[in-house]
């Protein structure tokens, strides 16, 4: 799809001809997420419907009783800016709100601010270096003090600060936030930012009460005693907290939204494993929600039979896939393996990637190991059906592996694996340890060996692998493989954050200890001009065309393999009225859950 | 014995120390990082892990940071966890009568079933009752207690319906029906437990108290005409008792320690499970004060045991 292509469909949506949801379910064919399709429309003027995807039932604030939810990670501290993973996030999101969230559609829902910022309501500059933002009035923090905009600009300062060492400076860092007035905020990007919806919004954007946490900025942060006690505007009122345990809140009387929240109580529970969650909401009902259901999609299905509760299929920007390793993982060079300086005697001839994208066996893998918990895909951030090569496609083709191999002049030695000038296609292939990873090798496995290829599986527990411990030749940073297999999160719904994989300086090695981004060391100098283009264009089509552009270059160079979509599984009693989202946190929209009073 | 408990005492000392210097090189060679899960979050720059790095003082050399631990230690601050930013005795301390309570329940039920068990069997050794017991002790320590742990969740919990099967540590009801509720959900891990540590007690006590009567003492005690149950009680099981009791004293760290894979599956918060999280996300600080109280105790715990036994068996005498 390229630019001119976008402007006419958002024209279609202008004129009415096109429903919105068809234009988002049309982005997202070509790998665009539902809120990057959204603020698509809002920049060029669209109007955005309000038809609420869903109506909230209870008409009076409590007597739902209690919420009680599974995390089998617990949560471990319940400060947003200091927070571990996705889990502790979620624990502080209990307490703590953003301006706005994301819905499961991909809209903005405006949760401390007034409205969302659109051109029309003079919220978005039409240069697009700064949003403004209209903050709600009459909120008041757990404690009683009002929430003001002081709060909002105290929460940049606190977490820019690099003494303070939070998790969300990135997002912090590179913006300028003033006050206007009492209740409106502006924030200023350094560049045209056409996605603005980093700063204060979903997970990274939750506000801190000044009043609390000012004594303890910078150097002192982690001596507030507020850091396990939070103070915030939200739903629920802390209780108690034990660490990797048990999270506990009550209702909040003064909550900002009538009728909610509903529950008098939440309880977050955390620890044991995925299958012993999901009986525990499935089967005996002893929990309302489980978070992650990292389970076989046979086992789900019959713990569902139980009748007490169902799973969630969310969809997500979650992608499993296959790295091909372009570099020699086995000659040092300055101290190095796998370096940009050498070349992998096998996959630097385009024939073999090829052949080897050829040899998954996607279908299989969704039917047999994920079911309804992921769907087989060739899309990384891209449509498959713009491409002319035909080979692009979701195809799994042994015979015709064979062929391409074979042209490429790979025969078959005596023990049945190609060679070519000595070398034999020998590969090794290496994951994190999880049951369904260990499945996914062996069909991959399986194929290869009918194609000539031998495949060494390893497996690496997962702490190790996905740590960035320098000593350590088991992270998938290192790369010290042929092949790696992972899932990599879309945790923000803006693609630069997710492009920046493949850009050249991003290429993981000695000099940044391993901690770039580009992990599968794909270097296209038509790949780094196109994202360079993207980071200064302020259209935000031309733009948006620009990534479309660039999520093919990996996928038809072969330099990565995609699988499996992985949508977000979550399980939950039959009679609880969730809002789920792929785009942000599970309790981004806490205070509207509540229980029908019977099923149907 | 003064002399012998000040030697014993001054012996501990530096065992101690060989103790946490072990363990602080193991750890520090230990793969892995506390701020892992941060790395694979794109929104974290690199810079800011580096500064947390730097910050915990965990890029410093392993000798540095161990007397750092130690002064620290000395102090009386058991250090600050990388992961929940929170004072580490303050994480022990709030699982500690979760803890206490139920791994120690279940150390009372083992020896509740385990003493008369043992003693009758030994008392009509190869009649019914004996092999009967013989072959359940077996299959009770043989069985691992995920296995037994599952098993009765799928009984109870699940076919039942009649137990909880997810420990919750803070119920908010109270009286009798707090205790109910504790009582309902503490059931099937306590058996569990109970169950695993009776079977081998069983044996040991069966052994033992065969070892005493054979003994020519407690023939004699028969043919005076001491009534049978007494010749068991006074005579047999004091003396038969002692191996025991110093077994039972060696077993009392273990209640500190926990039981890690009982507490995954009933997700009980205890000490166990704080320690198998900290191990798997790389929390040096807790791993470290977790373990070093654990090796305290089993010093500690060892001496009571020699200083019991000499004190029960007058044949001892302390060198």
């Amino acid at each position: 799809m390229n630019e001119k292509q976008l402007r006419t469909l958002i024209e279609h949506v202008r004129e009415g001809s096109l429903p919105r949801r068809e234009f988002v379910k049309r982005l997202a064919a070509v790998g665009l997420t539902a809120p990057m399709a959204t603020q698509l429309l809002m920049h060029s003027g669209v109007a955005i419907a309000q038809t609420p995807a869903f109506t909230y039932k209870p008409t009076k604030r409590g007597g739902g009783g209690p919420l009680k939810v599974l995390w089998w990670q617990g949560a471990t501290n319940l400060q947003p800016h200091f927070a571990n993973g996705t889990k502790d996030q979620e624990g502080s999101r209990i307490f703590y709100e953003s301006l706005a969230h994301w819905d499961g559609e991909g809209n903005m829902v405006p949760v401390l601010a007034a409205e969302v910022p659109t051109r029309a309501n003079g919220g978005l500059s039409a240069d697009g270096r700064s949003v403004t933002w209209k903050l709600k009035r009459n909120v008041t923090w757990h404690d009683g003090q009002p929430f003001t905009a002081d709060d909002c600009v105290f929460t940049w300062e606190y977490a820019r600060d690099p003494a303070t060492a939070a998790i969300t400076s990135g997002v912090y860092k590179d913006v300028k936030v003033e006050k206007i007035d009492s209740h409106t905020v502006r924030v200023v990007f350094p560049k045209p930012t056409p996605f603005f919806a980093t700063t204060f919004v979903a997970a990274e954007g939750m506000i801190i009460p000044k009043h609390v946490f000012g004594p303890y900025a910078g150097a002192k942060s982690r001596e507030a005693p507020n850091n396990l006690k939070p103070i915030g505007t939200g739903p629920y009122k802390f209780v108690d907290f034990k660490p990797g345990d048990m999270v506990r809140g009550e209702l909040n009387p003064n909550y900002h939204m009538p009728n909610r929240p509903y529950f008098d109580t939440i309880e977050m529970k955390g620890g044991g494993d995925a299958v012993s969650a999901a009986r525990a909401v499935l089967q005996t009902g002893e929990y309302d929600y489980a978070w992650n259901l990292q389970v076989e999609d046979e086992v789900l299905k019959r713990l569902e039979a139980g009748g007490k509760g169902r799973a969630h299929i969310v969809p997500s920007g979650d992608i499993e896939f296959i790295q091909l390793n372009p570099t020699d993982p086995v000659t040092e060079v300055d101290g190095e393996r796998s370096s940009i300086k050498t070349k992998h005697f096998a996959f630097s001839d385009p024939a073999v990637r090829e052949a080897m994208s050829l040899l998954a066996d996607r279908k299989s893998i969704q039917d047999f190991i994920y079911g309804r918990t992921g769907t087989a895909t060739s899309n990384f951030l891209n449509n498959p059906s713009r491409y002319r090569s035909p080979n692009t496609k979701m195809e799994f083709n042994v015979d015709k592996a064979n062929a391409l191999l074979e042209a490429a002049g790979w025969k078959k030695g005596s023990d049945g694996i190609r060679e070519k000038g000595g070398k034999k296609l020998r590969f090794v292939y290496q994951t994190s340890v999880n049951a369904l990873r260990q499945k996914e090798q062996a069909v991959v496995k399986q194929a290869a060996q009918k194609a000539g290829i031998d495949l060494e599986l390893k497996s690496v527990t997962a702490s190790v692998f996905f740590s960035s411990d320098v000593a350590n030749t088991d992270t998938y940073g290192k790369f010290y493989a042929d092949m790696q297999m992972y899932t990599t999160t879309m945790t923000q719904p803006d693609p630069e954050r997710f492009m920046d994989q493949y850009v050249s300086w991003e290429i993981s090695s000695k000099l940044n200890k391993w901690l770039g981004r580009n992990i599968c060391r794909y270097n296209n100098p038509e790949y780094d001009r196109l994202f360079r283009a993207a980071e200064a264009e302020l259209d935000p089509v031309k733009r948006t065309a620009m990534f479309i552009q660039m999520n093919d270059l990996p996928v038809k160079d072969f330099a990565i393999i995609p699988l499996i979509s992985r949508p977000r599984v979550r399980g939950a009693n039959l009679r609880l009225q969730t809002q789920l989202t792929g785009f942000d946190l599970d309790f981004s929209q806490l205070q509207d859950w509540y229980r029908e009073a019977s099923v149907g | 014995m003064g002399p012998y408990l000040l030697r014993r005492l001054l012996i501990a000392v530096p065992s101690l120390l060989g103790i946490s210097v072990v363990l602080f090189t193991v750890l520090a060679l230990a793969p892995g990082d506390p701020f892992e899960e941060l790395a694979t979050n794109p929104n974290v720059p690199a810079e800011v892990r580096v500064m947390l790095r730097a910050k915990f003082g965990l890029d410093d050399p392993v000798w540095q940071r161990y007397f750092r631990w130690l002064a620290a230690m000395l102090q009386g601050d058991w250090g600050f966890s990388f992961i929940s930013r929170v004072d580490v005795d303050t994480l022990i301390l709030q699982r500690v009568p979760v803890t206490l309570a139920v791994i120690g329940l279940s150390q009372l039920l083992a020896l509740a079933i385990a003493l008369p068990v043992g003693i009758i069997s030994a008392t009509r050794p190869y009649s019914v009752f004996d092999q009967i017991a013989n072959t359940l002790a077996f299959i009770g320590f043989s069985l691992p207690t995920f296995f037994t742990g599952l098993l009765l969740i799928l009984l109870f919990s699940i076919k039942l319906d009649w137990l909880p099967f997810v420990f919750r540590a803070d119920i908010s009801a109270t009286g009798w029906q707090w205790w109910w509720e504790n009582i309902k959900q503490s059931i099937m891990p306590v058996m569990v437990l109970g169950l695993f540590q009776g079977a081998s007690w069983t044996r040991y006590v069966r052994s033992a108290v065969l070892d005493v009567i054979r003994l020519d003492h407690v023939t004699t005690a028969r043919s005076k005409g001491l009534p049978e149950r007494t010749v068991i009680m006074k005579h047999v099981v004091r003396n038969a008792l002692i191996p025991v009791v110093t077994l039972v004293a060696l077993q009392m760290p273990a209640v500190f320690g926990g039981a890690i894979v009982t507490e995954q599956i009933f997700r009980i918060p205890g000490i166990g499970s704080l320690l198998i999280d900290a191990i798997l996300r790389n929390d040096t600080p807790v791993i470290m004060a977790v373990t070093f109280v654990f090796a305290c105790l089993v010093i500690f715990f060892n001496l009571i045991a020699d200083l019991l036994y000499g004190w029960l068996d007058p044949r001892i005498s302390y060198r």
